[in-house]
C-alpha cells in the first residue's frame, strides 16, 4: 500500500516537473543581431515581449497594443493615444505617457521607418501621448505598429543612452538574452491580460533551413517558422506535425534602372514582363503556382490588390513585338542589338533569401529566349541600394516587404516617389503617382481611399518600374501537442501567449 | 624551459601586431562600401540602406582618412582594448566570450572524444599491424576523413536525431545538443590521429628495445605501458597543434549546420557585415589559442621526452 502511494506520488511530481517546467521550444531564422530595437525590435515583439502602441489583427485591421484607444484632431494635425490603464513594465514600474513620449522621441530621431512621418512634437499629456504633426498624416497609427517604436522602461538604457536590456511590457519578459541565437522567456508577472497558457518560451535561431525541418521533424521543436518550400510536402506528411501557411505581403521583383538606355522604353519593360514565366518559376522554386505575382501587391494587402486589374502574363510574342517596335534587332548570335550595341546586362541580386539566386538563373533562362543576354550576378544585400545610390544598377532581384508599416502607403511614399528608393523604382517617377500618394497619406477615409489605391496600382501596372515576379509565403511548422498556434500574415506578433499544451 | 615560454611570448606579441594590422587593411580594402555593409548587416535586407548607412558612416567616422582609422584601431589595441561590434553594439570581449565560449566547449569536447576514439584504435591497428584492426581502421579512416563535415554531420543527424531519437538535430545549452556536433568533429580528427597514433606505435614495435623487452620476458600489458606508450606519444601529441587547424576548418561549417553561436559562425557575419573590430578580435583570439596550443604542445613534449633536456 505505501509502496504504491509513494510510487503514484513519484508519477504525479514528475508529470508535474515536465508540464510546468517544458518550455515551449520556438525556432526561427532570424538572429537577434544586436539588442537595438532599430535592430532586432522585430523579435521582440513578434515573440509578445515589447508592445508598441498600435498592433495589427490577422486581417491588417489596426487594433490597440500599448494605447487603448487614439484619436485625430478636427486639422488632423493632432494625434492622441490613450495607454492602457494598468500597464507595468517589466520590473514593476508603470508605463508613463512621459516614458513613451520620450522614447518615441529618440525613435523619431533615430534610423528607421518611424522617421518619415512628418511629426513635429511629441508630448505626453495626463494619461495621453500626443503627437503632433507639420501635415496631416492619416498612416501615423500604422507606422506607430512598425517594430522600431516598441515602447522601453527607462531601466533598458544604459549611462550613455543606449539600449543595454529589454525591459518592456508585454505577456513575457526576457529571462535570459544570449545574442545572437538564444533567447529564453518567461510569463510576465506584471501582465494584465490573459495569462501565457505557456509560462516559459525558447527560443532558438537556426539559419539552416533544412536544419530547421529537422528540428521539427525529430520532435525537439514545438514551433518552427519559415520552412523551405521543398521541406513543406514532406512536413505535410508527417502525423505528428501541422503545417500553416500564410502568403505574407511581400513579392520578388526585378528592380529595373529606368534611366538607363536599355530599360528607358517602357515597351522593353511590358516586353521583360511578357517575357516571364512567373507560374513555372512559383511551381518549380517556390512549389506553389499560385504565387505568380500577376500584379505588384499579393491578395493579402487588402485594398491595395486589384482582382480585376488586367494580369502580368508570358506571352513571347507580344514580347518579341514589343522589342522590335522599341527598335531592337536580333544579331547574328541571336542577342538583340540596336545601333551595334546588344542587349546585355548584369542581373544582380543577393543570397539572403535563398530563393533568388535560383530565381536569377531562371529570369536569366527566360530572357536569352527573347533575345536578351542577362548576366546574373550574386552579391550582398547592400549592393543594390550602393549602385542604385551611384546609378550604376541595370537589373536587381529582390524581396520586398509590404508590411513594414502595415499600410502599403509607408512603402509606396518612398519606393516609388520620383527617383526611387534603396528597394523601389530606379530613375522613374510620376507625377501623378506623387500626387495620389500625398493624397492618400492625408486621407484617412477608406472609402475615399479606395479609388486613389486602385488607380496607385494601375499606374504601376502600365509603367512597371519595377517587374512583379513572385508573391510569398510563410510556412509554419507547429508539432501537435501544442494547440491555439495562429498565423499572423503581417509577423508583427505571433501570438505565443494564446498557445497551449494540447489535452 | 623558460626560452621556449619566453619564444612563445614573443610569437604572441607578434600575433597581435601583425593581426592588427591584416585584418584592418583587409577588411578596408574588400570591394563594397563598408558603411552600406554594416548597415544591412546591423538593420537586416529589408530596410532603408542607403539612409541607414550615412547614420553608420557619421557614427563610426569611416570618412576619416584611411591613416587615421588605421592609426586609431591600432592605438585601441596597444590599449588591451577590442572595442564593439559595430553591427551588434556589445563589447567584442563580451561577444568573444560566449563565441569563442561556445567553439572552446565545442572543440575542447571533440579533442577529447577524438582521443578516446583515435589513439587507442591506432594502438591496437599498430601492436598488431596488418591484422584485421588494422585494416578496418584504415578503411574507417580513410572513409570518415574523405568526408566533408557537413556530410558526417547530416549523417549523425539522421541516424541519432531523426531515426533514434536520442539527441537534438541542432541548438545549444546543454551536453545533448554538444553530442551530435562533437561527435562530427571528433570523427574526422579520430581518422587521422588513429592513423598517426598506429605508424609511430608500429615504429616502436619494430625498435631493437622492444624486441630486448619482450625477449627478457616482460608481460606484454608492461611492455606497452612502459615501452610502446610514452615513445609512441610524441609524434601523436605533435600531431595534436596541428589538428587545431582542422578545427578551425571544421568549426565553422559544423557551427552552421547545427545551429551553434560560435566563433566560426561569428566570423562569417562579421567579415560579410564588415564588422572590423569583431574581424580583428576573432582573428586574434584564433591566432592567440594557436600559439597557446603550441606553447602546451611543446611543454608536453618536453615533459615526454628527456633527451633534449639532456644535451
Amino acid at each position: 500500500m505505501m509502496r504504491n502511494w509513494v510510487a503514484a506520488a513519484f508519477v504525479g511530481l514528475s508529470l508535474i516537473g515536465t508540464v510546468q517546467a517544458k518550455p515551449l521550444k520556438v525556432i526561427g531564422p532570424w538572429e537577434i543581431a544586436g539588442i537595438d530595437p532599430a535592430q532586432s525590435g522585430y523579435v521582440f515583439s513578434r515573440m509578445q515581449v515589447a508592445e508598441t502602441l498600435v498592433s495589427v489583427d490577422a486581417d491588417g485591421k489596426l487594433i490597440g497594443g500599448l494605447a487603448s484607444s487614439w484619436s485625430a484632431s478636427e486639422d488632423a494635425l493632432s494625434w492622441r493615444f490613450r495607454l492602457r490603464e494598468g500597464a507595468r513594465f517589466h520590473d514593476g514600474s508603470p508605463v508613463t505617457a512621459t516614458i513613451v513620449a520620450d522614447g518615441l522621441r529618440k525613435v523619431h530621431a533615430a534610423t528607421g521607418v518611424f522617421s518619415q512621418a512628418p511629426v513635429s512634437a511629441i508630448e505626453p499629456d495626463g494619461n495621453d501621448v500626443v503627437i503632433r504633426l507639420a501635415k496631416p498624416f492619416a498612416a501615423l497609427p500604422a507606422y506607430l505598429v512598425n517594430f522600431t517604436t516598441i515602447v522601453l522602461a527607462p531601466s533598458s538604457y544604459g549611462p550613455s543612452g543606449r539600449v543595454e536590456r529589454i525591459v518592456a511590457s508585454g505577456p513575457y519578459r526576457v529571462k535570459s538574452l544570449t545574442p545572437p541565437l538564444n533567447m529564453q522567456l518567461e510569463a510576465a508577472p506584471d501582465w494584465t491580460g490573459e495569462k501565457p497558457g505557456i509560462a516559459e518560451v525558447d527560443y532558438q535561431a537556426v539559419g539552416q533551413g533544412e536544419t530547421r525541418a529537422l528540428m521539427a521533424e525529430s520532435g525537439e521543436a514545438d514551433l518552427v517558422f519559415s520552412m523551405l518550400p521543398v521541406s513543406v510536402e514532406r512536413l505535410k506528411r508527417n502525423p505528428k506535425l501541422e503545417v500553416r501557411i500564410a502568403t505574407i505581403p511581400r513579392t520578388r521583383l526585378l528592380k529595373v534602372n529606368a534611366a538607363s538606355p536599355l530599360f528607358g522604353d517602357v515597351r522593353v519593360r511590358l516586353a521583360i514582363a511578357h517575357a516571364l514565366d512567373r507560374e513555372g518559376i512559383s511551381k518549380v522554386i517556390l512549389r506553389n503556382p499560385d504565387l505568380a505575382a500577376t500584379q505588384l501587391f499579393p491578395k493579402a494587402l487588402a485594398g491595395w490588390h486589384v482582382p480585376d486589374l488586367p494580369p502580368l502574363t508570358r506571352d513571347l510574342n507580344a514580347a518579341k513585338a514589343l522589342l522590335a517596335d522599341a527598335g531592337w534587332k536580333p544579331g547574328a548570335d541571336g542577342i538583340l542589338q540596336m545601333e551595334g550595341r546588344p542587349f546585355s546586362f548584369t542581373l544582380l541580386t543577393y543570397a539572403s533569401w535563398p530563393e533568388l539566386p535560383p530565381m536569377a538563373t531562371a529570369i536569366q533562362a527566360q530572357l536569352r529566349q527573347v533575345g536578351i543576354d542577362a548576366k546574373v550576378s550574386v552579391g550582398n544585400s547592400s549592393e543594390i541600394p550602393a549602385r542604385h545610390a551611384d546609378g550604376t544598377l541595370e537589373m536587381g532581384l529582390v524581396s520586398r516587404l509590404y508590411s513594414i508599416v502595415p499600410d502599403a502607403i509607408g512603402t509606396l511614399r518612398d519606393d516609388y516617389k520620383t527617383g526611387g528608393s534603396d528597394w523601389g523604382a530606379t530613375g522613374w517617377g510620376s507625377e501623378e503617382l506623387n500626387t495620389l500618394v500625398e493624397r492618400m497619406a492625408a486621407t484617412s477615409d477608406p472609402a475615399a481611399r479606395a479609388p486613389m489605391q486602385r488607380r496607385a496600382v494601375q499606374i504601376l501596372q502600365a509603367e512597371l518600374p519595377s517587374i512583379p515576379v513572385t508573391w510569398s509565403e510563410l510556412a509554419i511548422v507547429s508539432n501537435k501537442r501544442i494547440a491555439g498556434v495562429r498565423v499572423d500574415p503581417l509577423e508583427v506578433n505571433y501570438g505565443l501567449a494564446s498557445i497551449r499544451w494540447a489535452e | 624551459m623558460a626560452r621556449l615560454v619566453l619564444a612563445r611570448l614573443l610569437q604572441a606579441g607578434l600575433v597581435v601586431i601583425v593581426v592588427g594590422i591584416l585584418c584592418f587593411v583587409l577588411v578596408r580594402f574588400l570591394p563594397g562600401d563598408p558603411a552600406m555593409r554594416i548597415a544591412a548587416g546591423r538593420y537586416g535586407p529589408d530596410a532603408n540602406i542607403t539612409e541607414a548607412a550615412e547614420g553608420v558612416r557619421r557614427e563610426l567616422g569611416l570618412d576619416r582618412p584611411v591613416l587615421v582609422q588605421l592609426g586609431a584601431s591600432l592605438g585601441q589595441l596597444a590599449r588591451f582594448d577590442l572595442g564593439r561590434s559595430v553591427v551588434t553594439g556589445l563589447p567584442i570581449t563580451k561577444e568573444l566570450g560566449i563565441q569563442l565560449g561556445a567553439t572552446l566547449w565545442l572543440s575542447g569536447s571533440a579533442l577529447a572524444l577524438s582521443l578516446l576514439l583515435g589513439p587507442p584504435i591506432g594502438l591496437l591497428a599498430g601492436l598488431r599491424h596488418g591484422g584485421v584492426a588494422d585494416r578496418a581502421s584504415l578503411g574507417g579512416a580513410i572513409l570518415l576523413r574523405s568526408l566533408p563535415p557537413f556530410v558526417l554531420g547530416l549523417l549523425l543527424i539522421l541516424l541519432f536525431a531523426m531515426t533514434l531519437g536520442m539527441f537534438p538535430p541542432a541548438g545549444w545549452g546543454t551536453w545533448r545538443e554538444l553530442a551530435l556536433p562533437a561527435l562530427t568533429l571528433a570523427l574526422g580528427l579520430a581518422a587521422v590521429s588513429s592513423r598517426v597514433a598506429r605508424d609511430s606505435v608500429e615504429a616502436v614495435v619494430r625498435t631493437p628495445y622492444l624486441a630486448y623487452a619482450r625477449l627478457k620476458g616482460l608481460p606484454e600489458t608492461v611492455v606497452v605501458r612502459r615501452h610502446v606508450l610514452r615513445n609512441a606519444a610524441i609524434p601523436v601529441v605533435s600531431y595534436i597543434a596541428l589538428q587545431a587547424i582542422y578545427l578551425i576548418e571544421g568549426v565553422v561549417v559544423v557551427e552552421t549546420l547545427f545551429g551553434i553561436p560560435g566563433i566560426g559562425h561569428a566570423l562569417v557575419h562579421a567579415v560579410i557585415a564588415r564588422d572590423m573590430p569583431m574581424v580583428q578580435g576573432t582573428a586574434l583570439a584564433m591566432g592567440l589559442l594557436f600559439v597557446v596550443i603550441a606553447a602546451a604542445v611543446d611543454l608536453a613534449c618536453h615533459w615526454l621526452d628527456p633527451r633534449p633536456r639532456r644535451t
